[in-house]
């Protein structure tokens, strides 16, 4: 498989809803949909943005709350365990990830324990492997996907949303084409087949609500034996 | 205060912040369905953050309170939770730059927090209170129309017009 070198620079055109925004600066979405808009926003300064003034939103929404009545004593409680404390301990200088072809960012990289080169891919089927990323939540299913430059993705559909980032290399179907940055966001009304960029194999993060559809001839067969 | 607490370790003004701050993450996190002694240690231990964490914060990019909300928050996913709440790093080598250097924004980060509460004020009561449920309340949209009775697309549209209203706002002051 070859590798089209994405390193840091341009700027991703898909981006995140307002729904999704929301619902993470607000913290309501699971560490799965986290983990998917939190490496987004490391490559994306517009929506880095947008959370920002979403949290502004919250802080504004903290002012305005009746404030409750605390526990007695609360502050000496508080003050007593920050007592002999030392100042915050400073912050711990950021070494520049190894040599690796293509930048895994933060939150991203913490999950891994090497380069998406090197990470043990499952093969799926011919041209695509999979790496599972657990995460918390029951059925919800967070992986890597790498597709072999050039490659047709079965056709599917989904139960429930799907939300997937590209790391590196790209994809197309019939709402466009996405690239390294870009979110894409999909659920039961989609069904489609992308299509891998020919110019190097395809990375993504992708986290589903459910296990993935498959609808084309052959797919359909498989339905039962490959749980994407 | 924050900034004093940070560079000196002022605990005068910690004790201000905590009368200010302290009764509304207990307020938030009892809206978020907590019981109140758990709302008071999740409210204490997001206090004691807030004190070691003082020296990190930069007023440039974000009001004091829009700081308190985020470690209110995590400090819910943490403990009330028991999930991790991933975060990108500002100092992430891969992070991708904004275009151009973020302008100096002492000022405004202050100002815009005003701004922003004001404009969160002149809302219709209906759209702020799908606010609040948006932020308090620990559910997604899909779930804040299923406990409202409300259609999915009507929750959406509702958080969509109340946003649109308050960057209008915000934008033209």
């Amino acid at each position: 498989m070859s590798v089209r070198t994405d390193r840091a620079g341009s700027r991703p055109a898909h981006h995140l809803t307002d729904e999704l925004l929301v619902d993470y600066a607000a913290g309501a979405l699971g560490e799965a949909e986290s983990l998917v808009i939190a490496t987004h926003l490391a490559l994306c300064p517009a929506c880095r943005t947008a959370v920002a003034a979403l949290e502004d939103v919250g802080g504004a929404l903290l002012e305005g709350l009746a404030p409750a009545e605390l526990a007695t004593g609360s502050l000496d409680t508080v003050l007593a365990r920050i007592g002999g404390e030392a100042p915050a301990t400073p912050r711990v200088e950021r070494k520049p990830p190894s040599g690796d072809r293509i930048l895994v960012p933060e939150p991203l990289r913490g999950y891994l324990q090497a380069s998406l080169e090197e990470l043990p891919w499952k093969g799926l089927l011919p041209g695509l492997g999979m790496f599972e990323i657990a995460t918390a939540g029951k059925t919800r299913k967070t992986r890597l996907l790498r597709v072999k430059a050039g490659t047709p993705m079965p056709e599917h559909t989904h139960r429930g949303s799907e939300l997937t980032l590209v790391l590196a290399g790209g994809y197309s179907d019939e709402r466009g084409h996405f690239v390294r940055g870009d979110i894409d966001i999909t659920d039961d009304s989609v069904r489609h087949q992308p299509v891998a960029d020919s110019d190097g194999d395809c990375f993504c993060l992708t986290t589903t609500e459910a296990p993935l559809k498959l609808t084309g001839r052959i797919g359909r067969l498989l339905n039962p034996f490959v749980r994407f | 205060m924050v900034v004093a607490v940070g560079a000196r370790r002022d605990r005068q003004a910690f004790a201000a912040l905590f009368a200010h701050f302290a009764p509304r993450i207990k307020a938030y996190l009892m809206r978020s369905g907590c019981e109140a002694t758990a709302a008071e240690e999740v409210a204490q231990e997001a206090m004691v953050t807030l004190w070691r964490r003082a020296e990190t914060y930069d007023p440039r990019q974000a009001s004091a309170s829009t700081w308190v909300f985020t470690i209110a928050r995590n400090k819910r996913i943490d403990m009330v939770r028991r999930e991790r709440r991933p975060e990108f790093d500002p100092a992430d080598p891969a992070l991708v730059p904004e275009p151009d250097a973020p302008a100096d924004r002492v000022a405004e980060a202050a100002q815009e927090a005003t701004i922003v509460r004001a404009a969160l004020d002149r809302l219709p009561a209906e759209q702020q209170e799908m606010l609040r449920l948006a932020y308090f309340e620990d559910m997604p949209h899909s779930a804040i129309a299923e406990a409202c009775d409300l259609p999915l697309g009507t929750v959406k549209s509702r958080i969509r017009l109340a946003l649109a209203r308050l960057r209008k706002t915000v934008k033209e002051e």
